[in-house]
């Protein structure tokens, strides 16, 4: 088997200490992003067991709009290239560069996030809520999931920015901008997949 | 020396608690005891697959009494100890193939019997099955017999020797349904029929169960399986029609609500009910009156309060708790808290 | 005046569980126990020590003590719903616990010996043993790891709290709907069932990624794949199936939520629901839970069989092998647990094989810990008793097991007193042996001193007899037709000299935990200190440090050349040579312990308590907590510091060894 990797908690006793912590904090929200990824796949799971349960109420074609979720993919997509911006400028060493782009890609979250707020009041307006069929329960439930993982997302990328502006680029923050943007590109590709199953396969 | 003596203790009352055990209990285990076709085959699987276990069970007993025996830490012990010794190709392949080879045997024994025991598959007869569409409810069984016409509670009467085809339903939590000395049991679930063939061979009186969980009076729901002669039954069927005591849609309503039952026979069913109970009632139950989200209070009164929920006879309103759970819907349950409260300020 | 004085009244009986004698002891009983700790703590002014040392600590060791008082306390409750049963079940038509009750009971007794109680113990252990093995200094996220810790002690308390506000659950440990939705218990228990089991599995979650990248990252020097303490390996598999387990259960216990508060469809009968999904979702989840409970205790009856032969563990690949097999194959056999439910003999034919496969490795490792044995020296050490009754113990259960995988027999099994035997088999004889073996074997190492053996021997024996006297007769009372959760029976079943026996097995194994206790009382008080640091004799690296370890766990990183690193040391040394060369002593990088952790878990429980009672003018302060904790901590780079040498001298030289 493979070599032991002794990234031990400082194991040297010396004062690089940090640097083993931070990758180990890396690895570790690798891992978390497994569990995640089975969460999403568990909602999933469920969506495509009860979608075509629509006990007598509307069915995916009848409510949901392509355009404006077309609109709030190409958003989320973008805001994943500029979290891809943000890290470049980081490497580059220009906190300016980094922290305008980490504002850049969470203002495009959070007209992601109002998209889709405005899209679940408009139906549920129209009356489908949650309480109306097992489809409207699994829709709500897995996109709403996907929109709270977005919206965590800008809490915490707006937590950075003050950080960032309080330290600088340090070992710290530099791990902190990582997981952040690996976050964000996996909530884009969770999108992808709730883009295809969800609207793509229910207006098909 | 202590520990011999307490490993002996140890293995006598054991040995002697499960002789007594089987013993008494060989006589009565009904699982052993099969009186049809379906069970009788499930008995010999079971004896097939304890005897394939037994195969190994025994062999690795001895030798583990032996090793442990053999090896203790003691003076003077001139057993072998090769502290260093921890592999061996020979023995690890040994001992993979050993069970690989009896699982395979079993998984042999397994597909056949998977598929001849097949609860879906008809039983090979001359006689024409007879239907038994069954309902669990909360906490009593309702039994339609379609083609005699009639139904019954808490109690089956089937005619021997003859196929029994079960549809099975559930108009409530899911149940099943279970006759050991019949066969096996399947799961009674709302909005589905899953269907069973079962067969009595001999007369008798079987004891019947509900198999899953379903709430306060679980432990009520057993009935009895009456196998008599086809002209017994011819007779019994006529008997229930003269009776005169129709089950209508309001009776099978009242029925469905939570509470226990007494055996019960019905002349006459409405037509179609049980498609109705799997396709319209099931799916559309919301929660059952007298039921509140008051904490569960253990008291007598409290049982008194919502034991009568489902007794006939029908259609003399048996809803003695007003129906203020009867619409399941958002914050529900805060307006239910609202109503507990206004009621108090009625007063 | 008298209207506000009545809604009070209504509310309180509502609010406080009320009707019965039992009960109301336990609310006494509750209050007064309460009341002697806080004048206890307030009498010797020890809330400052109880403050620094424990509740804001992030030593692995300190959470491990902690997880593991906790699920000692779940025992006893789990155990007294346990006897609660037997009584009830003593007699035909008895009349001890009303149906609702018997209910709670059993709910209560399922939920809290899986999760509440099995859980933190074998936490517990993962927390004392595998940072000493590894030679680490503590886990990798040492923050976290208190975190989860006070999660599970919240949910836990959340459950149980159930007891005497707002009523228990009582649908089952697994909460089938539609019986558990709004419409079959409309009642708060069930909500308390989400919660408490949902603050609790967020914890075990984490605990399972910080454990994996413990292990992946933190190893010793040296310590290379191969020479992975079993322990840890087992530790490993356990961990690959929580991380890959627990998001299941998290989004199933959610959308049952959803169901109950919002009234969404998902496992509903009307409205398109699907309670099967339930069953199918909690299984996926449920069915690998029993092998992450199982797989570590494996490892534990691994190490103890190679220390008490005093031999190396035979076949260590082949065990590694079989356990990360083990906990793979786990997620293939689900559907074994409703074969009845009418799937088609395609379908149960799969999950058949599938169950009787895993059936392979787990038989081969007996065969490992038979052959360790074999030509060894075996000890009868209360460790190694558990070990020893485990193996035909499990040899059974295993059996029983197969039998239960044939799906046309399981026809006749299922739901029955002998699948309620099956599986407290396993649960008993595999994992309860296996903890009860783990905390001897490390009793010395966490405080310093042995547990009493004499009365451990008492113990054991009584524990033994008594399981076989209570679950052998269920078996027979299963195949004689008595299904599980019945509150009663009447006498023309049969099956009372059956149940009336497993009764006095029951109340023996009550009998056999009172011994440990006192044997715990006993050990504390005539104490018989282990100065070595390795009682056993044992073979691993925690034994090379003092007991209890010093707060950085080793002095010097050790440099691990063997699997059996620090029994081969032993050998270099008694065979004349000289010992391995230990590094310099350097200052010793710390984490810092922390008030967060705490906090944030009472703030998860606010949230829990708000939602069970859907009072959201409580759960919204709660999340404001969380959210504001969460915060402080991403904010606070305070975070660590160093133990300069001279303390650690100290500390080595006050443990009796030179450094």
């Amino acid at each position: 088997m493979a070599h032991a990797h002794n990234h031990a908690f400082a194991h040297e006793g010396g004062h690089d200490g940090h640097h083993d912590l931070e990758e180990l904090r890396k690895f570790g929200f690798w891992i978390f992003l497994i569990t995640d990824l089975i969460l999403f796949s568990t909602l999933f799971a469920t969506y495509l067991v009860i979608h075509e349960n629509t006990a007598g109420g509307p069915d995916a074609k009848e409510i949901f709009e392509l355009p404006g979720v077309i609109v709030e993919t190409f958003i989320l997509l973008t805001s994943s290239f500029t979290s891809g911006l943000a890290v470049l400028a980081m490497n580059a060493g220009s906190q300016k560069g980094l922290v305008g782009w980490l504002i850049v890609t969470i203002l495009l979250g959070a007209s992601f996030v109002g998209m889709e707020v405005t899209e679940f009041l408009k139906l549920i307006h129209e009356g489908h809520t949650i309480h109306s069929s097992a489809f409207l329960s699994g829709f709500f439930t897995l996109v709403g999931t996907h929109g709270l993982h977005v919206s965590l997302g800008i809490c915490w990328i707006t937590a950075l920015i003050i950080q960032l502006s309080r330290y600088g680029i340090t070992e710290v923050t530099q791990r902190k901008v990582h997981i952040t943007s690996i976050y964000w590109h996996f909530l884009d590709a969770v999108w992808i997949f709730v883009f295809t199953v969800v609207y793509l396969m229910g207006v098909m | 020396m202590r520990i011999s003596k307490m490993l002996r203790l140890l293995t006598t009352s054991v040995v002697m608690i499960g002789t007594i055990a089987l013993v008494s209990g060989c006589k009565s285990m009904i699982v052993f005891d099969p009186k049809g076709p379906i069970g009788s085959q499930q008995r010999d699987l079971i004896n097939i697959t304890m005897l394939l276990c037994l195969i190994i069970l025994v062999p690795v007993m001895l030798i583990f009494a032996w090793i442990v025996w053999r090896f203790r830490d003691r003076k003077g012990n001139d057993a072998p100890y090769q502290p260093v010794w921890s592999h061996s190709t020979k023995l690890e392949v040994i001992w993979w193939s050993i069970p690989i080879i009896v699982i395979l045997i079993l998984a042999l024994v397994t597909a056949h019997y998977t598929y001849a025991l097949d609860p879906a598959k008809p039983i090979a007869s001359d006689k024409k099955a007879v239907t038994i569409q069954a309902t669990s409810l909360d906490w009593k069984w309702l039994f339609q017999y379609p083609d005699q016409g009639i139904a019954t509670v808490n109690y089956l009467v089937i005619p021997a020797k003859t196929p029994i085809k079960f549809e099975l339903t559930s108009d409530g939590p899911m149940n099943s349904f279970w006759v050991p000395q019949l066969g096996g049991m399947i799961y009674t679930m709302s909005g589905m029929a899953t269907t069973m063939f079962l067969q009595a061979d001999e007369l008798g009186n079987y004891m019947g169960t509900g198999a899953n969980f379903t709430g306060r009076d679980f432990a009520k729901m057993g009935f009895t399986t009456k196998a008599i002669a086809q002209a017994d039954f011819d007779k019994w069927v006529n008997d229930a029609k003269a009776s005169g005591n129709a089950l209508s849609e309001e009776g099978y309503q009242t029925l469905a609500m939570p509470g226990t039952s007494e055996q019960m026979t019905f002349a006459s069913i409405p037509d179609g009910l049980f498609h109705r109970i799997v396709h319209e009632y099931s799916m559309s139950r919301g929660a059952p009156p007298g039921y509140t989200r008051k904490a569960q209070t253990l008291s007598g009164e409290k049982k008194a309060e919502h034991t009568e929920g489902g007794q006939l006879p029908p259609g003399n309103g048996a809803q003695k708790d007003s129906p203020d759970m009867s619409s399941t819907g958002p914050g529900h349950a805060i307006q239910m808290l609202d109503h507990h409260t206004h009621m108090n300020h009625g007063k | 005046m008298f209207y506000m004085m009545e809604d009070i009244g209504s509310f309180v009986s509502w609010f406080f569980v009320t009707g019965d004698p039992l009960i109301y002891g336990a609310d006494v009983a509750i209050t007064l126990t309460s009341v002697a700790i806080i004048f206890v703590l307030t009498f010797f002014g020890k809330w400052g020590w109880l403050y620094r040392e424990w509740l804001t600590t992030v030593d692995h060791k300190r959470v491990g003590i902690m997880y593991i008082i906790a699920a000692l306390l779940m025992l006893f409750r789990g155990g007294v719903d346990a006897l609660m049963m037997r009584t009830q079940l003593a007699f035909p038509n008895m009349e001890f616990l009303a149906p609702e009750h018997y209910n709670e009971v059993f709910t209560t007794h399922g939920v809290i010996m899986i999760l509440f109680m099995a859980m933190p113990l074998m936490f517990g252990l993962f927390n004392i043993a595998v940072p000493l093995q590894l030679g680490a200094r503590d886990v990798a996220f040492p923050f976290l790891n208190s975190l989860s810790f006070w999660l599970f002690f919240m949910g836990a308390m959340l459950f149980n709290m159930s007891f005497v506000i707002g009523g228990s659950p009582n649908a089952g440990w697994l909460s089938y709907p539609p019986l558990s939705e709004m419409t079959g218990s409309p009642g708060v228990g069930e909500d308390f069932y989400i919660w408490g089991i949902q603050i609790s599995g967020i914890g075990s979650l984490m605990t399972g990624i910080n454990f994996i990248v413990t292990i992946v990252k933190m190893r010793a020097p040296g310590m290379t794949w191969s020479r992975v303490p079993i322990f840890t390996w087992s530790v490993l598999s356990s961990c690959i199936a929580i991380i890959v387990a627990f998001p299941v259960l998290t989004v199933t216990l959610a959308l049952l939520f959803l169901d109950r508060y919002l009234g969404a469809h998902f496992f509903t009968m009307d409205g398109g629901g699907n309670s099967m999904m339930f069953v199918n979702l909690i299984w996926m989840w449920g069915h690998p839970e029993v092998y992450i409970v199982v797989l570590p205790a494996f490892g534990i009856f691994s190490e103890v069989v190679a220390a008490f032969s005093k031999k190396r563990l035979f076949g260590y690949g082949s065990m590694v092998f079989a356990m990360l097999s083990i906990s793979i194959m786990a997620y293939f056999t689900w559907l074994h647990h409703f074969f009845t439910m009418g799937s088609g003999a395609n379908v149960n034919l799969f999950f058949a094989i599938s169950t009787m496969i895993i059936a392979i490795p787990t038989g081969v490792k007996i065969f490992n810990w038979l052959f360790t044995m074999f030509r060894g020296r075996i000890s009868f050490t209360t460790p190694m008793l558990w070990t020893i009754a485990f193996i035909p113990c499990f040899i059974v259960g295993g059996m029983t097991g197969v039998m239960l995988s044939v799906a046309p027999a399981d026809f006749q099994f299922h739901n029955s007193y002998f699948l309620i035997a099956h599986f407290h088999q396993v649960l008993i004889g595999g994992v309860a042996f296996g903890y009860f073996a783990g905390l001897y074997y490390w009793w010395p190492k966490m405080f310093g001193f042995k547990l009493n053996e004499t009365i451990g021997k008492w113990a054991f024996w009584i524990w033994n007899i008594g399981f076989y006297v209570c679950f052998f007769p269920q078996y027979i009372v299963g195949l004689d037709g008595m299904t599980r959760r019945l509150s009663s029976y009447s006498w023309d079943t049969g099956w009372w000299a059956m149940n009336f026996t497993s009764t006095i097995g029951g109340f023996l194994m009550g009998i056999g935990f009172l011994f440990q206790v006192w044997q715990i009382a006993h050990s504390i008080k005539f104490m018989e200190k282990d100065t070595t640091g390795d009682p056993w004799g044992a073979r691993t690296l925690e034994w090379s440090i003092p007991s209890p370890a010093p707060l950085y766990n080793f002095a010097t990183t050790p440099l691990v050349t063997d699997r059996d690193d620090w029994w081969e040391e032993k050998e270099r040394i008694a065979a004349g040579k000289m010992p391995k060369d230990k590094p310099r002593l350097e200052p010793i990088h710390m984490p810092k312990n922390s008030p967060i952790p705490f906090i944030q878990s009472v703030c998860w429980f606010i949230v829990g308590f708000g939602l069970v009672f859907h009072w959201l003018w409580i759960a919204i302060p709660g999340f404001i907590g969380i959210a504001l904790t969460l915060l402080a901590h991403s904010f606070n780079y305070d975070t660590d510091y160093y133990i300069p040498v001279d303390e650690i001298r100290q500390t080595e030289a006050n443990a009796g060894r030179s450094v």
